[in-house]
């Protein structure tokens, strides 16, 4: 194995071997020193747009002309650089006074407020006055989608959204437009993202440092449902909400919640206390068994898994031919609420129209499925409001909930039980090996011990693993692939498209590393991304959940068990495809407007 | 009647949208076409409105705002139907201490429209320029190919329009 190359370069005077592919950003760190930055995010937008990490620097004692931006700049043998002179001192300020003068400083009421890296950059610089008054750009805010409000007042033209979106994702939803003074992060043709290729999967969120990109708010309609005394409020949260809500509150990212979660749930006055990992279980239920059905019948393969809006957004507006390929399964989400408005209401005997039907997700993309027409049953919309879970904490905090010293208590009966298999549905690979797990044992007959497919686990952008059953008696190697990341999801069927590589189930996820590192979750900084992997640190809390519990296999699940046998009447039932199934369509975007 | 692309544009029976499609055909797979391709368009069409935009994403896999980025950066690319004839008024250093902004003034009333704009009758299109490198004739402006310079009197600038109308 070649040893990588290292050059020695000197940072403030304290001298460090690094790799020489190394950028001076990435060199300083090694040397313990912080050079700040604003529009860097690493890996996805290295663009020196900012000019808030310039450095003097000189290489064997030849100055280099003005001030290179380090995280572009790469790293050379005998350069010798300073971060900390007056020059920089005074550029970086000036770089960000600048920025400020065309920013809308309404800090106060800012939803970024404290998680701002503008707002944290200003405070570690001193920045106590601003002293370019001139004109600020128009405000033009973009309200329109259920999901995602653009607010041009706030943007700073960093592009990390650009990046993420058209690189990290392969979408391509906004760019920088027009020029100058009036340029503009925006979509083509000053379109609303409501009606662009936009899949709402919030990476663009994750990316922002400021608030020009934000989740719509739906917390004041809970409040006004759980204040209401004629309403029944139930709430359903899902797997990955667990595993970073902590952070909301200080905790380490992917520090577990669950106990803490549920407890303030019921503080905040919710009427019953659900868990969307119980659907989890029935969506592998009614997945496993349409897979078994496709195997056994000649069906449509390989079959898709459709739990991610963002996914089937995609899918519908770019891959349209593999519209069959799509498990007809409702997501856990909408599954949850269908049950809860049928079953759950009439066991419970409480009138459905009475039930508001909550939802907190990992997911801003969540918001805009739960609002497809086609998501009711008999008039009767199967979630009402979907909250991320960065609106959770602000819920929690709002009602003034001392969250780290609330005991550990668990969900509600009868839609609160779940097995580990339902946990790890918010990691990449989490619902494969969830069906896995409960095909296998249908196939072989037999309670199988060995139910960790690790194969499919872990952060590789396409994970393939095969897996021997019997299939009509036959044994068959059933060929599984895991993509996550819609560009991920596009390579798997390019190569399926062009006769390169064929599955026999495909699960997708919309957003790099599954629900853990959705457009709900709790905002990481570029900064502190630089340590700690968000889609690792909260995959694991999932994990180790799984590993703790009882009961693995989502068909060992007892409550699971008595919906089928009093209600549902086994999977894929003519009620089962009723209430649990559903249907997609080509979707055309920028269609022309007056 | 709306098609695959959900508008009402004609591309099956447009020529232009066959004549566009035969230059990417022949470009297609090179580095960085993107440009050239959007010039081609500019060509054929006289401007790129969301229609032929939404052609070239799909026939080369570039996100329409990515497009539309590069056509509002250049100011060699339109966004809306340009007049037949384009009419540059020179704001540069020297014109304008020569008396641009009478021109200008004069053009605006002459045409009835502002800067950026076209004409009514689809005639001409206004624009603001930077030097035209002829500064020796200052005040300048220049339609479509030709310069008139020396305006200093900008009462003849009716007579130099009224050409352009017959």
């Amino acid at each position: 194995m070649d040893s990588v190359q290292k050059v020695n370069v000197t940072i403030n005077g304290i001298a460090v071997s690094v790799p020489k592919n190394y950028t001076v950003q990435l060199a300083a760190k090694e040397a313990g020193v912080d050079i700040p930055t604003l529009c860097y995010l690493k890996g996805v937008n290295e663009i020196a747009a900012c000019r808030v990490c310039v450095v003097e620097a000189d290489v064997n004692g030849v100055p280099m002309r003005n001030l290179p931006a380090s995280c572009v700049l790469q790293v050379q043998e005998g350069m010798n650089v300073r971060t900390n002179t007056a020059r920089v001192r005074k550029a970086v300020r000036q770089n960000v006074e600048l920025i400020l003068a065309n920013h809308n400083r309404e800090c106060l009421t800012c939803k970024r407020s404290g998680t701002c890296e503008l707002q944290k950059l200003c405070r570690e610089l001193g920045i106590d006055d601003v002293p370019y008054k001139g004109a600020t750009r128009k405000a033009v805010i973009d309200d329109l989608s259920y999901s995602i409000i653009r607010d041009s007042s706030k943007c700073i033209l960093c592009g990390r959204c650009i990046s993420t979106c058209r690189d990290v994702q392969g979408i391509g939803v906004l760019d920088f437009t027009k020029r100058g003074f009036n340029t503009e992060v925006a979509p083509a043709f000053d379109y609303s993202m409501r009606d662009v290729n936009c899949i709402y999967c919030g990476q663009c969120i994750h990316a922002c440092p400021v608030a020009a990109l934000r989740e719509k708010s739906y917390i004041d309609q809970v409040w006004e449902a759980i204040q209401d005394p004629d309403k029944f409020v139930v709430v359903q949260t899902a797997p990955a909400v667990r595993a970073s809500l902590g952070e909301e509150f200080g905790l380490p990212v992917g520090t577990p919640v669950t106990g803490k979660m549920m407890a303030a749930l019921r503080r905040i006055g919710f009427d019953k206390v659900f868990d969307t990992n119980f659907s989890a279980d029935l969506t592998i239920m009614e997945e496993g068994t349409e897979l078994l059905n496709r195997l056994n019948t000649g069906g449509t393969l390989p079959m898709i898994t459709s739990c991610s809006p963002g996914w089937i957004r995609y899918c519908e507006m770019n891959y349209p031919d593999f519209l069959d390929n799509l498990s007809t399964c409702k997501s856990p989400q909408q599954m949850f609420g269908a049950v809860l408005k049928t079953y759950y209401a009439k066991k419970a005997n409480i009138d459905p129209k009475k039930i508001v039907s909550v939802s907190v997700m990992p997911c801003t993309s969540k918001k805009t499925e739960a609002a497809r027409p086609e998501m009711q049953v008999d008039g009767l919309r199967d979630v009402d409001i979907s909250l991320t879970t960065r609106e959770l904490g602000d819920m929690i905090k709002q009602a003034r909930i001392d969250f780290l010293n609330l005991p550990d208590e668990g969900p509600d009966s009868i839609l609160g039980e779940y097995s580990g298999a339902g946990v790890i549905f918010g990691a990449t690979g989490g619902v494969m090996e969830a069906a896995l797990r409960t095909v296998a044992d249908i196939l072989t007959g037999e309670d199988l011990k060995d139910i960790e497919y690790k194969a499919v686990r872990g952060l590789e952008g396409v994970k393939e693993a095969s897996v021997t059953l019997p299939v009509n008696g036959t044994p068959t190697e059933v060929k599984v692939a895991v993509a996550h990341g819609t560009a991920n999801a596009a390579k798997v069927l390019d190569a399926i498209r062009a006769g390169k590589a064929n599955y026999h189930f495909i699960e997708v996820m919309a957003c790099p590393g599954g629900c853990v590192h959705g457009g709900g979750q709790s905002h990481v900084s570029a900064k502190a991304r630089l340590d700690v992997e968000p889609k690792r640190n909260r995959a694991q809390a999932l994990y180790s959940e799984d590993e703790r519990q009882v009961l693995r296999k989502s068909h060992d699940n007892p409550d699971i068990k008595k919906l089928y046998e009093d209600f549902l009447k086994g999977p894929n039932s003519e009620l089962a495809h009723k209430l649990l199934h559903t249907h997609y369509h080509k979707r055309e975007v920028y269609l022309p407007q007056e | 009647m709306q098609n695959d692309c959900g508008c009402n544009c004609d591309r099956a029976n447009d020529e232009r949208y066959a004549e566009l499609k035969a230059y990417i055909d022949s470009v297609k797979g090179s580095e960085g076409i993107t440009m050239t391709v959007l010039q081609e368009a500019q060509r054929i069409f006289g401007y790129l409105p969301l229609e032929v935009q939404k052609f070239i994403s799909e026939n080369i896999g570039v996100p329409i705002a990515e497009l539309y980025g590069i056509a509002t950066f250049y100011s060699q690319f339109a966004i809306k139907p340009r007049g037949k004839h384009h009419v540059g008024v020179c704001l540069g250093t020297a014109c304008y201490v020569r008396g641009a902004q009478k021109v200008m003034d004069k053009v605006v009333e002459e045409l009835g429209v502002g800067v950026g704009e076209t004409t009514q009758d689809g005639l001409f299109t206004l624009d603001a320029t930077r030097c035209l490198g002829c500064c020796g004739l200052a005040p300048v402006i220049m339609i479509d190919d030709t310069v008139y310079g020396k305006l200093d009197d900008v009462s003849v600038i009716s007579a130099i329009l009224n050409k352009y109308r017959e």
